[in-house]
C-alpha cells in the first residue's frame, strides 16, 4: 500500500520545528509502524540526509521506550498497544498519517520525536518503592496475599512508564502513571506500611515537574497501552486526602525523598 | 595464562558459606570511600547498584535507554526459577542445581551453579518484599508453573510479564537509592571503552547520547551488566539496542571472552514475514505447557489445518522425547523444528514454521482457562500476525534469544582483569552450553543482590590500587581513540546504511553459525565476515554530527563491534568440534541425530584473549571438573 | 505545611472543587424543586419565598456558605486551569483528537462555568435585587406577600430573558454532566465496581437539572403557565 507520513522534525528544543511529508510506496500490511519509520530512515540515509530520531527498544510493547502520536493518537489508533505494536493493517491505502512527539512542558523535546521523560523517573525516586534493603526479608509465603488484591496490584503494576497518559491528557497530567504505582503498592501488605508517606512524597514530586492536574477526562486510560483503569486515579485522590488528614509522621527518616 | 576460578575448597554445599566467611570485609565507615561504576541497569545491574549503595558504596550507574526501567530484562515473560519447593513436588537446591548443570550440558562451573541454586530462594523473598506482584493462589500463597527442562513446578511468574515485574522491583530499589543521592544515575549514556590502569579496571569512557559529549568516569571497580549479544545475528528476540560493545571493549582491553559460541535459540517465536522485519517476537515458552507441537507428516501438505487428520500429524516432540514431550529443553525443541522444516514439513509462508496447537487444551480446560493463562500472549500473536490462535494453531519458529557466552569470570564474578566484575547475561558463568528457561532472571538477580555485595568488598579489602584521576594518560588515550573513531565514522560518507551491513552479517551468522554448524560453513563465515567489515569501514554512511543526539552514530558503533565480535564467535564455534547444548556441530552427532558431546577433549571453558588488531586471538582453557555430579549424556527421552 | 501543600497541589484543588461543587449542586437541586412550584397555584411559591425570607439568620448563613463555596470553587478552577494551560506550551496539530476521550463538556468546563457565573450574577440582579426588570419586582399577591410568581411569569414572557435562562441552564447541565462524574473520582469515591452507576448518576442528574430548570421559562414562553392578571 501507499501512505504518506507527515512527521515532526526539530533539531533540538530551541530550534524551530516543522512537519515534513514522506511519501512511501511499498508498505506491506505486515509491517509494524516502526518498521516503516526504519524504511524512511534507510532512504534518508541513502540520500545523505539525517534520519528521523525516535525512541524505541524492545519493539514488543513492554519497555515503554517508543513514544509518539500516530495519526493524532498517542501510540496510534489501536487500543491497548504501543507504537511499536501498531501494524500497518490498521491503516488504509492512501492514508496521510501525522506523527508528532509527546507534547508536555514536563517532557522537554530532545530531537524530532524524542522527548525527555525523566520526570516520571523522579516521581518514582521520590517514593515509588517499598523501603527494604537487600537481604533479611521474610519468607515469600509468610504473608499471604489474596488473589484478588494480588490481581489488582498486578493490573496497576503493568504500567510501562511510557508517558502516553501524559501525552493524551488535555492537561498533561501524569495521574494515571502515579496512581498505578500508588495503587499497586497500596494493595500489597508490603506496601501498605508506608502508603501515606509514599503518596505525599510522590504527589509532591509530581507537582514539582510542571505537569498539569487531572480533571478526570479519561483520555489517559483510552490510550494506555496496558489499559490501566482511570479508577486508580480515584484511589490515589483518596490516599492523598487521607494522608493529608493524617499528616506526616514526626520521624522523617523513613522517606526516600531526602 | 592460568585461569584461576577461585572456587573455595570443601564440599559443594558448603562452598558459598565458606567463601562468605573467608571473604574480607570493608569497614562500614570506609565503604563510602569506594566508588563503583555499574554499567547496565537490567536485573543484574540495577540489583547490584541498589545493593551496593545500600551498603554505603558510592555508585554511579549507566544505561543507554532513557530510563533504567527499560533495560531488556523487562521483556522476559515466562518466569523465574527458585528451589522453594512450595509445591511439595520434590524440588530442592540440589535438584535445581542438577537440572541447571544438566541443562547446560555439563559445561558450567559446578560451584557457581550450586551457589545460584542456593540463593534462588532468597531472590523470591526479596522480590516479594519489594512489592513484586507474583501470581498467587486463592489462598494467598504463591503460585508456580512448570517450565522446559524440569519435572518440578518451580517457576514463579507475574502473568506474562515476570521480567518486567522483577525489573521494576530492582528499578524501585535503585530509584530509592537515586532519590537518596546514593546512586548517581546516567541514563542515555553509552559506555564506549574500559580504562585499565596498571592492570586494574579503574574507569570507563562514555558518550552522553543526548549531547554527544565524551565523558570519563574513574572508579575503584567497574561492573559490567550489559546483557547479551544475540543481536550479532541481526534478527533476534532482543531489544534493538542490545549490543556487545561494552564487553567487546573490555575484551580488547584484556578481559577474556568465554564460550562466545554458546548461543541459545528459542523454539517459540513468531516466524519471519519479510525483509522489512526488524526483530523477532518471542512468545513465552510456558505456552508449551498446554500447546502441542506438530507438523504434517506429508511434505508440502497444503491442506487447511482442519482437514489434516490426527493420523497425518507428527507430534514430533512427544514422539521423540516421550518423558518430556513438548517441554523438551530449548535447544532440542529448536533443532527438531529446524529438522522438520529442512525436511520440507514446515508450515506457513516460506515453510519456516511449525504448529503449536491449543485445540486439545481448549477442549480439556475450556477457552477461558487458556485465556486466563496465556491471554496476553494470544493477543500479542494476533496483533502481529492477524490470526486468532484460539481458532487455529499458532505458527512458531526458533529465533536467537539468549547468549550463554560472555566475559570470563571467576567464582567472585571478577574477570581476569582485577576490578572488573561482570554480572548477568554479560558473563559466561552459570548456564554452560545451554540455559534452562526461567534461569536467566534468577542468575541476574542472584549476581546483583546476593553475590557481588560480598565479593566486591573482598576486592577492595585485599587490593589497594588507588583510584586514578580522570586526567590520567590512560583516560586521555582512550578518549582520543574514541574521538578518532567517531570522526572516522562521520567522514566515510559511503553508499550503504549501517543496517544493511548488520543484516548482511546476521545472515551469515544465522546460516553458518546458527542452529546447526559445520566446519565448512564456519570457515566460509570466517572468510566472509572480515570482508563485510572491510566494506563497512569503506562504504558505510553515518549521517549527522558527533556532538548531537545521533542515533545513526550510536548504531554504527554497535554494528562495528558486532562485525568484529561475530568473527570471534565463529572462531570459537569452529574450534569446538563437539556438539553441546546450544552449540550443535553437525559432524558430532549420534546415529539418531542427537548431539554428541566430547567430554574427553572439550570439557573446558574456552576463553579467548585479544592479541591485537590483526592477530589471531589466543585460546585459554579452564578445565571443568565435577566433584558432585557425574557427567552423563543429556537425555530427555 | 501539609495543608498548605494540599491547597497548592492539583489534587487538593480538585478536592476543594469537588466539595464546593457538591454544595452548589445540592443547592441547585433544592432550588429547582422550589422553582417547580411555578406549576402550582401562585400562593405556593409565594408562601415558600416568604418563608425563606422570614428566616433571616438562616438565609444569610446559607448565602454566606454559598458565597464561600462559589469563591473557593472559582478560585480552584482558575488556579487549576492556569496550571493546566501552562503544562503544554506547544500544542498538537489536532488537540481535540489527541485528547482521545475527553468529552466536549469536559473540555469546556471553564467556559460553561464562566457562563453559569455570569448567569448567576444576572439572575441575582434580576430576581433577588430587582434591577433588571424593576417593574415586575414590586407586585404583591393578595396575601400581601412579594408576588414571586408574577415576577417570574412576567419576566419570562420576554423571550430574550427566558432564552438566556434556557441557554445558561443547558450549559450548567453540561458542566454538571462532567462535573458530577468527576466529583466522585476527585473525592476518591470511584471504584471500578460503581463506575457505570456513577456515570449514570451524573448524566441523569445533569439532565434532570436542565429539564427541571429550563421547563419554567419554556412553559411561560409556550403559554403553559398562563395566569390572568
Ligand atoms: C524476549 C525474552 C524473554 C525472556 N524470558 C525469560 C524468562 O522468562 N525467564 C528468564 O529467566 N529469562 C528470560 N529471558 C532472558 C533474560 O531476560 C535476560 O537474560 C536477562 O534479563 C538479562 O539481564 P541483564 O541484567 O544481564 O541484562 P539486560 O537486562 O539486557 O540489561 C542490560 C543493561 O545494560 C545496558 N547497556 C548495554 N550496553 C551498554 C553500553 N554499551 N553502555 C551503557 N549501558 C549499556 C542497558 O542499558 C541495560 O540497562 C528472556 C529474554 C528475552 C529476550
Ligand atoms: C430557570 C429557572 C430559575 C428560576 C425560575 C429561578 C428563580 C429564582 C427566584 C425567583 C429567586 C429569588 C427568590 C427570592 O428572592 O425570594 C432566585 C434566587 C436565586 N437563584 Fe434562581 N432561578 C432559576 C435558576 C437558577 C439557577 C440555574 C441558579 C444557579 C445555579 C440559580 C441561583 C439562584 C441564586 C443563587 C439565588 C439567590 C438566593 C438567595 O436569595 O440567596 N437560579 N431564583
Ligand atoms: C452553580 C454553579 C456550579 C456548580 C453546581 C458547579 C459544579 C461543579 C462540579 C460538581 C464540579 C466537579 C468537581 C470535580 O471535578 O471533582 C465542577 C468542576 C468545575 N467547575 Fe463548577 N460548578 C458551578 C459553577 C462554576 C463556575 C461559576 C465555574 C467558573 C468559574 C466553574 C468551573 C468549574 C471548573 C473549571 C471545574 C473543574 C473542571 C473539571 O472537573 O473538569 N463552576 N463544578
Ligand atoms: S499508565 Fe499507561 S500510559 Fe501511563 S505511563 Fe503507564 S503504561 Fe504508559
Ligand atoms: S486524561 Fe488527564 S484529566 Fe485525568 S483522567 Fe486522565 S489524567
Ligand atoms: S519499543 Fe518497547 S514498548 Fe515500544
Amino acid at each position: 500500500m501507499k501512505i504518506t507520513l507527515r512527521i515532526w522534525r526539530q533539531k533540538n528544543e530551541n530550534a524551530p520545528g516543522r512537519f515534513v511529508d514522506y511519501p512511501m510506496d511499498h508498505v506491506s500490511e505486515d509491517m509494524s509502524f516502526l518498521e516503516v519509520l526504519d524504511q524512511v530512515n534507510e532512504k534518508l540515509i541513502t540520500d545523505n540526509k539525517e534520519p528521523i530520531a525516535f525512541d524505541h527498544d524492545c519493539r514488543e510493547g513492554i519497555c515503554g521506550t517508543c513514544s509518539m502520536m500516530i495519526a493524532g493518537t498517542a501510540h496510534g489508533p489501536d487500543k491497548g498497544v504501543t507504537a511499536c505494536q501498531t501494524h500497518m493493517r490498521t491503516f488504509k491505502d492512501g492514508d496521510l498519517i501525522t506523527v508528532e512527539p509527546w507534547r508536555a512542558k514536563a517532557f522537554p523535546l530532545i530531537k524530532d520525536l524524542v522527548v525527555d521523560r525523566s520526570a516520571l523517573d523522579r516521581i518514582i525516586q521520590a517514593g515509588g518503592f517499598v523501603n527494604v534493603n537487600t537481604g533479611g526479608t521474610p519468607d515469600a509465603n509468610a504473608l499471604p496475599i489474596g488473589k484478588v488484591d494480588a490481581d489488582i496490584a498486578m493490573d496497576a503494576a503493568a504500567c510501562i512508564g511510557c508517558g502516553a497518559c501524559v501525552a493524551a491528557c488535555k492537561n498533561s497530567s501524569p495521574m494515571l502513571f502515579v496512581s498505578a504505582k500508588v495503587g499497586q503498592l497500596a494493595h500489597l501488605p508490603q506496601g501498605k506500611v508506608e502508603r501515606y508517606t509514599r503518596v505525599l512524597d510522590m504527589v509532591e514530586a509530581m507537582e514539582r515537574e510542571g505537569f498539569g492536574g487531572c480533571t478526570n477526562t479519561n483520555s489517559c486510560e483510552a490510550v494506555c497501552p496496558k489499559e490501566i483503569s482511570a479508577s486508580f486515579i480515584g484511589a490515589l485522590n483518596r490516599e492523598y486526602f487521607v494522608a493529608t488528614l493524617k499528616g506526616r509522621p514526626q520521624t522523617s527518616s523513613a522517606s526516600g525523598s531526602g | 595464562m592460568k585461569l584461576d576460578a577461585r572456587a573455595p575448597s570443601g564440599p559443594l554445599s558448603q562452598k558459598w558459606d565458606k567463601a562468605k566467611f573467608d571473604l574480607k570485609l570493608v569497614n562500614p565507615a570506609n565503604k563510602r570511600k569506594y566508588k563503583v561504576l555499574v554499567v547496565g541497569t537490567g536485573l543484574a545491574g540495577a540489583s547490584a547498584a541498589a545493593s551496593l549503595a545500600e551498603l554505603g558504596y558510592e555508585v554511579s550507574a549507566f544505561c543507554f535507554q532513557d530510563s533504567p526501567r527499560r533495560a531488556h530484562s523487562i521483556a522476559a515473560q515466562g518466569g523465574i526459577n527458585a528451589a522453594k519447593n512450595y509445591q511439595n513436588d520434590g524440588d530442592s537446591v540440589q535438584r535445581l542445581f542438577y537440572d541447571t548443570i544438566k541443562g547446560g550440558d555439563f559445561r558450567a562451573r559446578e560451584a557457581n551453579v550450586y551457589r545460584l541454586a542456593q540463593v534462588s530462594t532468597n531472590i523470591i523473598d526479596q522480590c516479594v518484599a519489594q512489592g513484586v506482584p507474583f501470581a498467587r493462589e486463592y489462598g494467598g500463597l504463591l503460585a508456580n508453573r512448570s517450565f522446559g527442562g524440569a519435572q518440578v513446578s518451580r517457576t514463579f511468574y507475574a502473568r506474562g510479564q515476570t521480567g518486567q515485574q522483577l525489573l521494576l522491583g530492582a528499578y524501585s530499589a535503585l530509584s530509592r537509592q537515586i532519590g537518596k543521592g546514593a546512586v548517581k544515575m546516567f541514563p542515555r549514556t553509552e559506555m564506549l571503552d574500559l580504562v585499565v590502569v596498571d592492570g586494574h579496571a579503574k574507569g570507563i569512557i562514555t558518550r552522553n547520547l543526548v549531547t554527544g559529549k565524551i565523558e570519563c568516569h574513574a572508579g575503584d571497580a567497574v561492573i559490567l551488566a550489559t546483557g547479551g549479544y544475540s543481536n550479532v545475528y541481526y534478527l533476534s528476540t532482543n531489544a534493538q539496542g542490545c549490543n556487545v560493545t561494552a564487553i567487546w571493549r573490555a575484551y580488547k582491553k584484556g578481559a577474556l571472552m568465554a564460550n562466545p559460541c554458546y548461543t541459545q535459540i528459542h523454539p517459540t517465536c513468531i516466524p519471519v514475514t519479510g525483509d522489512h522485519q526488524s526483530k523477532l517476537t518471542l512468545m513465552s515458552e510456558s505456552l508449551r505447557n498446554d500447546g502441542r507441537v506438530w507438523v504434517p507428516k506429508k511434505p508440502g501438505d497444503k491442506r487447511p489445518i482442519a482437514e489434516i487428520p490426527e493420523s497425518e500429524r507428527d507430534y514430533y516432540l512427544e514422539r521423540k522425547y516421550p518423558s518430556f514431550g513438548n517441554l523438551a529443553p530449548r535447544d532440542i525443541s529448536s533443532r527438531s523444528a529446524k529438522e522438520a522444516c529442512d525436511a520440507g514439513l514446515g508450515v506457513g509462508p516460506g515453510g519456516r514454521g511449525v504448529y503449536l496447537d491449543f485445540a486439545d487444551a481448549i477442549k480439556r480446560l475450556g477457552e477461558d482457562k487458556i485465556r486466563e493463562r496465556y491471554g496476553n500472549l494470544f493477543q500479542m500473536y494476533e496483533k502481529i500476525t492477524g490470526e486468532n490462535a484460539y481458532k487455529q494453531p499458532m505458527r512458531i519458529y526458533p529465533a536467537l534469544h539468549y547468549t550463554m557466552g560472555g566475559l570470563w569470570v571467576d567464582y567472585h564474578l571478577m574477570s581476569n582483569l582485577p576490578g572488573l566484575f561482570v554480572l548477568g547475561e554479560a558473563n559466561f558463568s552459570d548456564h554452560g552450553a545451554n540455559r534452562l528457561g526461567a534461569s536467566a532472571l534468577m542468575q541476574g538477580l542472584a549476581d546483583g543482590y546476593f553475590v557481588i555485595p560480598y565479593t566486591i568488598g573482598n576486592y577492595f579489602a585485599t587490593d589497594k590500587t588507588p583510584r586514578p584521576k580522570i586526567d590520567h594518560p590512560e583516560f586521555k588515550k582512550a578518549e582520543s581513540e574514541i574521538n578518532e573513531r567517531t570522526k572516522l565514522f562521520l567522514s566515510i560518507k559511503g553508499k550503504r546504511t549501517t543496517s544493511s551491513f548488520h543484516s548482511q552479517l546476521g545472515h551469515v551468522m544465522w546460516d553458518k553459525c546458527g542452529m546447526g554448524r559445520n566446519e565448512k560453513g564456519l570457515l566460509e563465515a570466517l572468510d566472509q565476515i572480515p570482508n563485510i567489515r572491510e566494506e563497512f569501514w569503506k562504504n558505510v554512511n553515518v549521517t549527522g554530527e558527533a556532538e548531537d543526539f545521533n542515533q545513526a552514530l550510536e548504531r554504527a558503533g554497535r554494528v562495528a563491534d558486532f562485525l568484529e565480535f561475530g568473527e570471534l564467535l565463529v572462531r570459537d564455534a569452529l574450534h569446538r568440534k563437539e556438539s553441546c547444548g546450544g552449540h550443535f556441530r553437525e559432524e558430532s552427532q549420534e546415529a539418531d541425530g542427537e548431539a554428541k558431546r566430547d567430554d574427553e577433549n572439550f570439557s573446558y571453558v574456552g576463553a579467548w584473549q585479544y592479541k591485537g588488531k590483526d592477530a589471531t586471538p589466543e585460546l585459554h582453557k579452564e578445565a571443568l571438573t565435577y566433584e558432585e555430579v557425574k557427567m552423563s549424556t543429556r537425555s530427555y527421552k | 505545611m501539609l495543608l498548605l501543600n494540599f491547597f497548592r497541589s492539583s489534587i487538593g484543588l480538585k478536592i476543594i472543587m469537588a466539595l464546593t461543587g457538591l454544595a452548589l449542586f445540592g443547592f441547585t437541586v433544592g432550588h429547582m424543586a422550589g422553582n417547580l412550584q411555578m406549576f402550582l397555584a401562585p400562593e405556593h411559591i409565594n408562601k415558600y419565598a416568604a418563608f425563606l425570607q422570614g428566616q433571616k439568620e438562616l438565609l444569610w448563613m446559607a448565602r454566606i456558605g454559598l458565597l464561600v463555596a462559589v469563591f473557593l470553587h472559582i478560585y480552584a478552577a482558575v488556579k487549576l486551569s492556569a496550571l493546566n494551560a501552562m503544562a503544554r506550551p506547544v500544542s498538537y496539530s489536532d488537540p481535540a483528537k489527541s485528547a482521545t476521550r475527553a468529552s466536549v463538556a469536559s473540555r469546556t468546563m471553564l467556559l460553561s462555568g464562566v457562563v453559569v457565573m455570569v448567569f448567576i450574577v444576572f439572575h441575582l440582579l434580576h430576581f433577588t435585587g430587582g434591577f433588571i426588570q424593576p417593574d415586575y419586582f414590586h407586585y404583591e399577591d393578595p396575601a400581601g406577600r412579594h408576588d414571586v410568581y408574577r415576577m417570574v411569569f412576567e419576566g419570562f414572557k420576554n423571550p430574550l430573558i427566558s432564552g438566556f435562562y434556557i441557554i445558561s441552564v443547558v450549559l450548567l447541565g453540561a458542566h454538571l454532566s462532567h462535573g458530577l462524574m468527576s466529583m466522585f473520582r476527585s473525592l476518591g469515591l470511584s471504584s471500578p465496581a460503581y463506575r457505570r452507576q456513577q456515570e449514570l448518576f451524573a448524566n441523569a442528574f445533569s439532565a434532570l437539572i436542565v429539564v427541571g430548570m429550563a421547563i419554567v421559562p419554556f412553559a411561560v414562553l409556550i403559554g403553559l403557565i398562563n395566569p390572568t392578571y
